[in-house]
């Protein structure tokens, strides 16, 4: 691990003004925030991550869960994992959220993880991990050996020919299902960040994952005034049976009223770049009966745009069922 | 530590060395082993002492944890994670390194009374925290309840992720656990064992539950 400076900022305006000197918040970051450190030091104990400053933000006052004054939810920075799963008012009114933090990780690691730090997390893919191998998202330009490489768990939506990593967050693809705001505190201002506008597809800058810039940090994350009635179920595929990533998983949120679907929100995960927002299953869903055809029509509307690499195609049909199950277990709730 | 230079020989073991300098002794003299090459031959027939004061050593930064229960003042390298510290500078070698990369759980330690994965946290993080490890746990004549159903279940062969199950396991006692058997193989899966003891660790931390 390469060393650096530890700093503890006194208040939110002193972290802003010390990481906006950073000269990049993404891959490459000389300045890092520092919550539960359970990406972060997984990566510097790799050198894929190599801060020459952490600053702690532990001790900030970003720690709250509360409502808002529309009926939403007001959501800390550094929450810990744990304690939003089980907090009660997300359990009755955002159970998709409850569920999906509950399937990853582990106890401990819930524990220390936060909610900014998991908006956060990065890939998983083995080339990205291991400096002794190329990879665009580490270093620009080298190449992506996980194309026709080892891509079992890789992607198969949003992928580019520089990269096709996926984003390993349960709780991002739920987030995205509730159409959470992320609200940032910038070296400028404060501004607030839709969760679909909040990580970027590849594309030929793979190193850049987010729209954070130097000194964003973030500060909070709201959630939307709950739909009434809605139905909610995160369904999460993988090879073990516990503390492992997803191969392909699925957030729904709808709502049936009159033997109709009348709202649907569609999240993928583990099978995209980014947390995968579905509107095509979405629209496929809306004013059709909740049945297993259309549950199975929307599924296929959402791979149609699929792309298998040499090792995953076997996610697209994965995701398909993953969705279509999902979708059944929330409509007979 | 204090040692006497005279009766033991100047090739301390490594973690004794690291004792040494991490921890901020009032007289802290230890003996420091020096290679033997022809040019110092001749100081080395004199038994070599130096005092070493941590807070000296370049780059390490000023912490006091708090293990269970007793503060110690340390100085460590910032990258020391809090697994290193409290194996490697306070010397409490219950907990145990298995991955270092948080995917195993022989680490599990608790602060605050919440288990968390201490190779993936700076010890620079938890100046003010309660730290509990294994050892604070319970002892040989008065062991904790869930160290007692262990041995009554036999809950390990080889013993090194056992620290890290009894840990997790009895943090898991006060989080939301669901009754069945299934809910506590879940809340237990950060937590591997090579050896497979998993039947029996669960049937240790079902005896807890009963009994509580």
């Amino acid at each position: 691990m390469k060393t650096f400076e530890f700093i503890r900022p006194a208040n939110p305006a002193a972290a802003v003004a010390n990481a906006v000197q950073a000269k990049t918040a993404q891959q490459g970051a000389e300045v890092r925030f520092l919550a539960g450190g359970t990406t972060l030091l997984d990566l510097m104990k790799l050198n894929v991550e190599t801060p020459a400053q952490l600053l702690d933000i532990n001790r900030l006052p970003f720690d709250k869960i509360e409502s808002t004054p529309d009926g939403g939810l007001k959501i800390g920075a550094t929450v810990r994992n744990s304690d939003l799963a089980h907090h009660p008012v997300v359990k009755r009114d955002y159970p998709v959220l409850s569920q999906a933090i509950l399937a990853g990780a582990s106890a401990q690691l819930r524990n220390m993880a936060t909610t900014a730090g998991n908006l956060l997390q990065r890939t998983r893919c083995m080339y990205f991990r291991d400096t002794a191998m190329p990879c665009n998202k580490r270093e620009p330009g080298t190449g992506c050996p996980a194309i026709m490489g080892s891509n079992h768990s890789l992607a198969v939506l949003g992928t580019s020919e520089h990269c096709i990593a996926t984003n390993p967050s349960d709780m991002c693809v739920a987030m995205a299902a509730l159409e959470a705001t992320i609200h940032v505190q910038g070296s400028k201002d404060a501004r607030v960040i839709p969760m679909g506008d909040f990580h970027i597809l590849p594309g030929n800058t793979p190193h850049r994952e987010t729209v954070l810039e130097p000194g964003d940090l973030i500060t909070h994350v709201t959630l939307p005034l709950p739909v009434a009635g809605s139905k909610q179920y995160y369904l999460k595929l993988r090879d073990r049976a516990s503390y492992e990533f997803a191969l392909a998983s699925a957030a729904v949120v709808i709502t049936i009223a009159g033997g109709k679907v009348t709202r649907a929100r569609i999240a993928l995960g583990g099978v995209g770049t980014k947390p995968w927002r579905s509107p095509e299953a979405e629209a496929a869903l809306v004013d059709q009966a909740p049945d297993e055809a259309n549950f199975r029509k929307a599924a296929e509307a959402a791979l149609r745009d699929a792309k298998p690499q040499s090792e995953n195609g076997f996610k697209i049909e994965l995701a398909k069922r993953c969705l279509t199950h999902a979708l059944r277990i929330a409509a007979t709730a | 530590m204090p040692e006497d230079p005279q009766s033991s020989p100047p090739n301390p073991t490594r973690r004794s060395f690291l004792r040494s300098t991490g921890e901020t002794a009032t007289a802290a003299v230890m003996a420091v082993w020096a290679p033997a090459t022809s040019s110092n031959a001749a100081e080395l027939s004199a038994s070599p002492t130096a005092i070493v004061d941590p807070s000296s050593i370049p780059g390490t930064v000023q912490l006091t944890l708090r293990i269970n229960g007793q503060d110690h003042q340390l100085h460590v390298d910032p990258r020391t994670t809090l697994l290193d510290c409290i194996r490697e500078t306070v010397a409490l070698t219950g907990t145990k390194k298995g991955c270092d990369h948080g995917q195993c759980g022989a680490c599990t330690v608790h602060v605050n009374g919440k288990r968390v994965n201490s190779c993936l946290s700076l010890a620079l993080m938890h100046d003010g925290n309660e730290i509990t490890t294994i050892e604070g746990l319970g002892t040989p004549d008065a062991l904790h309840p869930m160290q007692a159903a262990f041995l009554a279940c036999d809950g390990y062969q080889c013993g090194y992720c056992t620290s890290g199950q009894i840990m997790s396991a009895v943090a898991l006692l006060k989080e939301p656990c669901g009754p069945n058997e299934a809910d506590v193989k879940e809340l237990m899966s950060g937590n591997i064992c090579r050896c497979g003891a998993y039947t029996n660790i669960v049937a240790a931390i079902r005896k807890v539950r009963k009994n509580t």
